[in-house]
């Protein structure tokens, strides 16, 4: 036991050397990715406990809106139901996920107020909790789309495989909305019922309960949304839907500026957090 | 070599979730003494105001004062979980804390499951998990309640599992707030001697407490907090016996 090294752990409010210990923060808190895996895998339990089909839920109710709405449009509003119903399907369940990601890692620090306070971890910790928990229930409604794509036919080969690019990008934001937005919420309690607002409005403006080609000329302001680029990089694979560059670009250009911002947030109030929540 | 030292060590609570209105008025009042208004004219609370001390291997001290008078949020500071808004701190040395003993149970796993959880928070390798797990189910004596939910768990047997978890440590540094008392006769005798054992193999132990008996019992040293200051910092018969 002699041997081994002590941490040193020098703090100077003088010289606080925010960025280094914001990447320190990630960098650790990645080193306890198994924590991180336990605690999301007892919040799903502890969720569904006593419910029989547990996340599955998810997926029924899921699927039900995907029949009630498919219907509807199909025979009110004579759409045409081949093209319709794999859309509803694939964009439910991805915009479930997305505003998933978003409210629920909102509150990311607000709901591990009571470890913040107790136990000296890193943050990431606490937001890879969030994220992971997130992606394993979603995980529960990632065979819908495979059903639905198998009762419709649609099989868009090696193509789409170019969905886990999409997927990918998700992953990685969802990471950094948890941080911008568990951050501004830990401080200002009023924007997680704002957030819930604010997604509401944007399942309306975004094409998911309508396809893009219903705006005519007007689909360029699409490009203003950024939920719109980030949707149709996973969708449009999986459809078989042709996928131009600039949509691409947009999604990774969005995506890039949240983390930025995420980032520059983490460095600034990273050590205020335990004084907010 | 283990060490905690401070210079003018400061931490402040802002208030912001509170009637910004009724805290201004409250500021005007005569008998105010740690609410302020910061550099950034935040209305604040001052838990810890310029401390200064150095406290090296082999010392136990004591941290002394009345409630409020800021030596929790010392030693979460120490611990490192709120960052000093000035001043400087350093801490040398594998920090154990029993300040919060029972923090981040999951009443709907085991026991055992409890323990391999607290297990991934000290980020031991899944061998030194298997390893705590066996010591502390042998040490808390709840048989075959181990692997059942603690939430069929009574409150005594709660105090067991939490006890035995907590103390299953071997660190250089040791905070403690106040000694822990626990469970049944049968069990209290064997706790003691466990923390007995853990309070004199660690090379720097700071125990917030108010009682004067485990002071003089266990402790070199006292450092006495009014209203987050330093009043006294001395051995302990010099301290108490002002």
């Amino acid at each position: 036991m002699d041997t081994v090294v002590s941490p040193v752990r020098p703090f100077d409010a003088s010289e606080p050397h925010r960025f280094a210990r914001a990447v320190s923060d990630l960098r650790d808190g990645f080193g306890f990715w198994r924590l991180a895996v336990a605690l999301a895998w007892g919040d799903i339990k502890q969720r569904y406990r006593g419910s029989i089909l547990g996340p599955f839920w998810v997926t029924l109710t899921t699927a039900a809106m995907v029949v009630a709405l498919g219907f509807f449009f199909s025979s009110i509003m004579k759409v045409d139901p081949t093209a319709l119903f794999p859309w509803l399907a694939v964009s439910l369940i991805f915009w479930a996920m997305i505003s998933q990601a978003i409210t629920d890692g909102a509150e990311c620090f607000i709901s591990g107020e009571g470890v913040i306070r107790q136990i000296a971890l890193p943050f990431t910790v606490h937001v890879l909790r969030c994220v992971l928990r997130n992606l394993m229930i979603a995980a529960h409604n990632l065979p819908l789309i495979f059903v639905v794509m198998f009762l419709f036919g649609i099989s868009p080969g090696l193509a789409g495989l170019v969905f886990f690019g999409g997927l990918l990008i998700f992953v990685v934001n969802s990471f950094w909305m948890a941080f911008f937005f568990g951050i501004v919420c830990a401080r200002f309690r009023d924007v997680p019922p704002i957030l819930t607002s604010l997604m509401q409005l944007f399942f309306f403006i975004t094409p998911i309960i309508w396809m893009p080609e219903q705006l005519g000329d007007r689909m360029a302001w699409l490009s203003l949304n950024p939920f719109n680029a980030l949707m149709e990089t996973m969708r449009s694979p999986l459809l078989g839907r042709p996928i131009g560059m600039e949509i691409w670009l947009q999604a990774l250009g969005y995506s890039a500026a949240l983390w930025a911002l995420g980032l520059t947030l983490f460095t600034r109030f990273r050590g205020r957090i335990a004084f907010w929540v | 070599m283990p060490r905690i030292e401070t210079q003018d060590l400061t931490i402040e609570f802002p208030l912001y979730h509170h009637n910004a209105r009724s805290l201004k008025k409250l500021l005007l009042a005569d008998a105010i003494r740690r609410v302020k208004r910061d550099a950034e004219s935040r209305v604040v609370v001052a838990a810890l105001s310029g401390l200064s001390f150095t406290i090296g291997k082999g010392e136990r001290v004591a941290l002394l004062g009345s409630n409020g008078s800021g030596k929790t949020t010392l030693l979460r500071t120490i611990a490192g979980i709120y960052e000093p808004v000035a001043g400087r701190l350093l801490v040398e040395g594998a920090i154990g804390s029993l300040i919060d003993s029972g923090a981040g149970m999951n009443p709907l796993l085991t026991g055992r499951e409890n323990i391999m959880l607290r297990g991934l928070y000290r980020g031991l390798t899944k061998q030194d998990r298997r390893v705590m797990a066996g010591e502390v189910a042998e040490f808390s004596g709840l048989g075959e309640f181990i692997d059942l939910p603690i939430r069929s768990y009574s409150a005594g047997m709660n105090v067991r599992l939490s006890f035995a978890m907590a103390t299953a440590i071997n660190p250089e540094i040791l905070l403690m707030d106040e000694w822990l008392l626990v469970g049944d006769a049968n069990f209290m005798s064997k706790a003691e001697d466990r923390l007995t054992r853990l309070v004199t193999g660690v090379d720097i132990l700071v125990i917030a407490t108010h009682n004067m008996d485990i002071v003089r019992r266990c402790c070199t040293r006292a450092i006495k907090l009014d209203a987050g200051r330093i009043v006294a910092d001395g051995p302990v018969e010099k301290v108490l016996g002002d």
